[in-house]
């Protein structure tokens, strides 16, 4: 059977050049960074060269790159860190309501040690307006923290105006670019941005590995606590294998960002197409033209996310669904719902994220398979009445629309 | 995550559809995760003749309508009243945790089919 692996915003496989080379540094380079000796002068001379390749990626000094555990642990580094850091000056901290948990837990947290939080509302494409973040702004505000790329709709935030206004009214502006590290264009300086997370395994490199970007002179307060390593910000042996592969997973995607831009808009715009055209009643979640050159999100009405996966699995294709059945937590993603999509129509939502392995072919595969899936289910579905084309108007009254 | 009896009954699932027929029909909606199931009866002489479903929700879901249809079948109302959610989530081989709640939606809209059939009969 076919497999097609369309989930790469959940994560990546390691690529070839860096599995190579991580395992050099697990079996040969194994030394701990900290030795004096040769095998750890040669570990530390990997991890140095992994900083820099890091920093070259989004104009940073590698001074200002300090390794994490991945992802998770840079947002809430640089979240926890800097409300500690600056609970004198105030007790504010901007955010959306789209945010990835990493930052939105986090949050969540401070709120409950006496911080006061912004949740941003975003409009129906998960675009969030200029005029509404002025007006959150107060004077108190100590901390603007906004992702670049959604993991679930692929919508790109404006970045850029956002850093601006941010050192206008000089607020440290911390970003969560997991999503867009290594596949969009960044400049910390042009940007404005004080701190970056980022992390490797959605770029081919392992997991387990990422890292935050700290501007110089920027306050943090550190989170953890035990070693002189990641100069006292993040202490505790190195990872050095995922360090020295997340580097060079860096430098190659940045190489060939241009070009894997251009081929992954083309599959993605023909995949998006393709599935509006053939499949009646789907709509695009996100943003048409501001959005990730691998996402694809659409809603499929009358027909629940979880059971869509399992039947697209079984014909080799791995997606995923914002549908509550797949969260756990019986609710819809807080993604959709922030967009103002009612249960019903974020019940039958599909993400496809495309990457590196896929192809056109791929692409026609899912063309082929997902459209008889769908009639499959909807043939099942209490809300889909094929025989009479009886519609539900439930949707045009739901009240969850906005 | 799900037991192979449980991806079965996914993948084939029995009694998909509606009946012209029925004459009683019950329809649930687990207002926690949104999902919704209805169910179609044909009872002649207390016994479910024939019976269909339509579900929207997960694959938990799908298989435990499949599941409860089958196990009634040919079944007198009163045998039919006596499946718990439980019966029909053991006879799937068991849910994972998180989907039980699922299996609620089965014999809940069995049960409410039963009680439109005598509503309609009495
Ligand atoms: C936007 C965003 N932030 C943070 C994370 C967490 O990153 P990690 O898995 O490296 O902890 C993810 C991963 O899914 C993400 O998509
Ligand atoms: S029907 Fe929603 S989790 Fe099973």
């Amino acid at each position: 059977m076919r497999r097609v692996y369309m989930d790469h915003s959940a994560t990546t496989p390691v690529r070839p050049e860096v599995a190579q080379v991580v395992t050099k540094y697990f079996t040969e380079t194994f030394g701990n960074a900290s030795s004096v000796h040769a095998f750890g002068r040669e570990a530390r001379k990997g991890v140095e060269t992994a900083r820099e390749q890091i920093a070259n990626l989004i104009k940073a000094k590698p001074e200002e790159i300090f390794f994490t555990s991945g992802g998770t642990e840079a947002d809430n580094m640089a979240i926890i860190g800097t409300a500690l850091a600056n609970k004198d000056k105030g007790k504010h901290i901007i955010t959306t309501q789209i945010e990835h948990h990493a930052v939105l837990d986090t949050c969540k947290y401070l709120e409950k040690q006496g911080f006061e939080v912004t949740y941003l509302p975003v409009d129906a494409e998960a675009m969030l307006d200029m005029e509404t973040l002025k007006k959150a702004i107060r004077k108190d505000t100590i901390l603007i923290t906004i992702m670049h790329v959604n993991n679930e709709v692929g919508t790109i935030l404006p970045i850029k105006e956002i850093g601006a206004i941010a050192k206008e009214n000089n607020i440290l502006f911390h970003v969560d670019a997991v999503q867009s590290f290594g596949k969009l264009p960044i400049d910390v300086n042009q940007m404005n941005i004080d701190m970056l997370s980022a992390s490797g395994h959605k770029i081919y490199a392992p997991k387990g590995i990422g890292c935050l970007f700290l501007r110089k002179g920027t306050k943090l307060s550190p989170i953890m606590f035990g070693g002189a390593q990641e100069r006292k910000r993040r202490p505790g042996t190195e990872n050095v294998p995922g360090i020295v592969g997340f580097g060079l997973a860096a430098e190659l995607a940045g190489k060939e960002m241009e070009e894997e831009n251009k081929r992954l808009t083309k599959l993605r715009d023909k995949l998006i197409d393709g599935i509006l055209e053939k499949i009646p009643e789907s709509q695009l979640n996100g943003h048409r033209t501001q959005r990730l050159p691998g996402n694809v999100n659409v809603s499929l009405r009358y027909i629940e996310g979880e059971s869509l996966l399992l039947m697209l699995d079984l014909k080799g294709i791995a997606a995923s669904s914002g549908s509550a059945c797949t969260s756990g937590s019986l609710d819809p993603s807080h993604v959709l719902m922030a967009m103002g999509i009612c249960h019903e129509i974020a019940h039958g939502s599909l993400r496809l994220t495309l990457g590196k392995i896929n192809t056109e072919e791929d692409i026609d595969y899912v063309l082929e398979v997902l459209p008889e899936i769908v009639e499959k289910l909807r043939e099942m579905s209490p809300l889909y009445n094929s025989i009479k084309l009886e519609r539900r108007e439930e949707c045009s009254k739901c009240t969850l629309t906005k | 995550m799900y037991t192979d009896k449980v991806m079965d009954h996914f993948t084939n699932p029995r009694n998909v559809g509606e009946l012209d027929n029925a004459n009683g029909i019950g329809e649930v909606g687990n207002a926690k995760c949104g999902d919704i199931m209805r169910i179609y009866l044909d009872v002649q002489d207390n016994i479910i003749k024939d019976i269909k479903f339509k579900t929207f929700g997960c694959g938990a879901a799908i298989a435990t309508s499949s599941m409860v249809t089958e196990m009634v079948k040919g079944k007198s109302i009163d045998e039919a009243l006596k499946i718990t959610n439980k019966a029909v989530a053991e006879a799937l081989g068991g849910l994972p945790p998180a989907k039980m709640h699922c299996s609620n939606l089965a014999a809940d809209a069995l049960h409410k089919a039963i009680e439109d059939y005598k509503n309609n009969n009495s």
